[in-house]
């Protein structure tokens, strides 16, 4: 049952844009060059000292969250994965927040209680990812089986890596969503490398193959082309809110980074990811948009400009009140639900977010 | 007021849940069509359907991880792990996902994970524990053991209604053995202790099956002695000042659990009147649990190791003469 929709190839692989307008595409690049621009301030704040911690970044990746979260509608469900910052600027989060929570402010979406990007916005309709990779399978699977039993014209989304298609989430999810048939949508984040470990060493057949054992769609998708992905999870959104169930998207791509900032990346070897470097999803989409004349160095300073007032806003803010530490283990009176989230594509704006 | 037995007041909450509110989700293995395997939720598909009365995939991290997702999108999830022990194929989600979330998100999870619980039936080192401590360690999840029926209906239709993820432990031990008058109707019994049984000499602390065991305990051959018993019933939020207050007036304490003795609830118990009744006590603490073995199978083994009426008996006649 699985299909393959693009072959993962070096640059310049053009997408059908049947779904985008010109604006959209530009969206898709703004959210990738923002999530690239933010990730280095963050970096760059990380090594003066100022984000605790460690910290994770997507550099590279940023076609598989933008592309993926662009298709999602107002009340779609979204667990995000750690390196897909894009998805949560799609969403609606805003920068000022990002790096308010990489600094453990008190501005941060968890207001200090957890760091970097374990995070999401439930006044977003998102749900914040945990360290156990892939908790969050299951809990989307959970979301799009109350859609499901509700008759909902919505579906859940979530991401995860290579390495989490070893650990028994993955099947109880993968599983539980093809026995009951549920809208959601599975983006394997599939970046070579587990931290350290690398994909041969981590399953011994294709994993979107696994989505034919479970009974439901899966594709493999170039996942440095955001359009590419746009496309895949759109039609996969399609195919759940018509009740044809589950799709697993298997994004190609590669971690550019290390693990974490502390992880000097000794044992990938240089050539892959210099054969990488030359598909980068951001120069792919601003090729694209120069030939369709479009102010790519405008908007580079446009983002940077708002990522400087980001950054100064956050450095401004308080640091969480120790006092609060021990509050809202529990929630006490009203429960707060989630929310609906930003959702930029043109075809929301068309037809209320029905397909 | 109708007479109910244990179980039959689990079933009665569950489906007086189910009829008062569409959210009501049950789900878990063989709960369906076959009614569960203590039968709790039998004939419940022909009045819910098999969508409210889920029958899972054999998957106890699927099940939770699953009602967590279900439960921040605006269901009441209730979760049955065929038997406790096997939340640790479940744990992961319960205490990572579900425990954490209102912390660090401010998103609420209202969900109620039953485990039916306990020894005594010769069901082995896989389907007698007592896990209640793995969760009260676990910050963000509250945890309630009833020991009669009536409190078996109230606590757990105030843990369905709680916006909070619940462990509500059920003792298989009393699923039959227990039967009280039951109020019609909902109800929700607080999460707070309960005085079984009054005293002044000497207080029995314990909760779930145990409480009966203390009751039959201190019934007879204690020479007239006057001795309370106090019936936990919530572990997560503990009733400090219920216990506390016991200890005042009995001045001495046993501590009954029938969970592995190592950081068991009565540990818990005993830490807090060390830290804050000390000045009441005219005796040490004296607890009475499972020594930290698995269960064992054959019954000779199985009742060396689980408190009885004996065991209990003896440390209040000790402790009264001290």
């Amino acid at each position: 049952m699985a299909t393959h929709m693009a072959e993962p190839a070096a640059g310049g692989v053009e997408t059908t844009v049947d779904h985008l307008t010109v604006e959209d595409r530009v969206w898709l690049l703004r959210a990738m060059l923002l999530m690239r621009g933010l990730e280095e301030r963050a970096m760059s704040l990380y090594r003066q000292g100022r984000v605790p911690g460690s910290f994770y970044d997507g550099y590279g990746q940023e076609a598989v969250s933008a592309g993926a979260a662009f298709a999602m509608g107002p009340e779609d469900r979204l667990c995000i994965l750690h390196r897909d910052l894009a998805a949560h600027l799609i969403r609606g989060v805003t920068p000022t927040r990002i790096l308010s929570q990489y600094m453990g402010r008190a501005a941060g979406i968890t207001r200090g209680r957890d760091g970097n990007v374990h995070f999401g916005d439930r006044k977003l309709g998102c749900v914040g990812m945990v360290s156990m990779l892939p908790d969050m399978m299951l809990v989307a699977t959970g979301m799009a089986m109350a859609f499901k039993l509700r008759g909902e014209k919505r579906c859940a989304m979530t991401w995860f890596g290579d390495g989490s298609t070893s650990r028994g989430d993955f099947h109880e999810a993968m599983n539980w969503a093809g026995v009951q048939k549920l809208p959601v949508i599975f983006v394997l984040e599939n970046n070579q490398y587990a931290y350290s470990t690398p994909v041969d060493k981590q399953f011994a057949v294709d994993p979107v193959e696994r989505a034919a054992a479970y009974g439901f769609v899966g594709v493999t998708v170039d996942g440095n082309d955001a359009e590419a992905m746009f496309e895949a999870a759109r039609a996969a959104r399609e195919r759940a809110l018509a009740g044809e169930g589950p799709t697993l998207i298997e994004a190609v791509t590669m971690r550019m980074h290390g693990h974490a900032a502390h992880d000097d990346m000794k044992y990938v070897p240089k050539e892959q990811v210099e054969e990488w470097r030359k598909r980068d999803p951001i120069e792919r989409q601003e090729k694209r948009l120069r030939e369709l004349g479009i102010d790519i160095d405008g908007l580079r300073a446009s983002i940077k400009a708002e990522i400087d007032a980001a950054a100064e806003e956050a450095l401004a803010g308080p640091m969480p009140d120790p006092a609060t530490a021990v509050d809202g283990v529990f929630c006490e009176g009203e429960a707060e639900p989630l929310g609906d989230g930003q959702a930029p594509w043109s075809g929301f704006a068309s037809d209320g977010g029905a397909v | 007021m109708p007479t109910l037995t244990y179980l039959q007041a689990i079933s009665s909450a569950l489906r007086d849940e189910l009829r008062a509110d569409s959210r009501v989700l049950l789900m878990g293995e063989d709960i369906g069509v076959f009614g569960g395997a203590f039968k709790v939720t039998d004939g419940f598909v022909d009045e819910f359907g098999t969508d409210r009365v889920m029958d899972t995939p054999l998957a106890e991290s699927g099940i939770i991880g699953t009602a967590i997702g279900a439960a921040v999108v605006g269901m009441r999830p209730v979760c049955e792990m065929q038997f406790s022990d096997f939340i640790s194929c479940g744990f992961d989600q319960l205490v990572n996902v579900a425990g954490k979330m209102h912390y660090r998100q401010g998103l609420a999870v209202p969900l109620v994970v039953r485990l039916p619980s306990g020894g005594g039936f010769s069901g082995g080192p896989f389907h007698s524990q007592n896990p209640e401590a793995w969760f009260m360690h676990s910050p963000g999840i509250k945890v309630v053991a009833p020991s009669t029926a009536e409190d078996a209906k109230g606590l757990l239709h105030a843990a369905i209604h709680d916006p909070n993820p619940v462990c509500y432990m059920e003792h298989k031990h009393l699923y039959r053995r227990v039967k009280d008058d039951v109020p019609s109707g909902v109800y929700e019994t607080p999460f707070t202790a309960r005085v079984a049984q009054p005293g002044s000499d000497l207080v029995v602390i314990a909760y779930g099956a145990m409480v009966p065991v203390a009751l039959e305990a201190v019934s007879d051959g204690l020479d007239g002695a006057s001795v309370e018993v106090l019936d936990l019933r919530s572990l997560v939020p503990l009733d400090e000042e219920a216990i506390l207050d016991s200890v005042e007036r009995c001045s001495k304490v046993v501590i009954v659990d029938e969970a592995n003795a190592t950081c068991a609830a009565g540990a818990q118990v005993a830490a807090l009147i060390a830290e804050k009744g000390f000045e009441s006590l005219d005796g040490p603490v004296v607890r009475v649990a499972t020594p930290d073995v698995p269960i064992p199978f054959s019954p000779p083994l199985e009742q060396a190791v689980l408190p009885g009426v004996d065991r209990v008996r003896e440390a209040c006649r000790e402790l009264l003469a001290y």
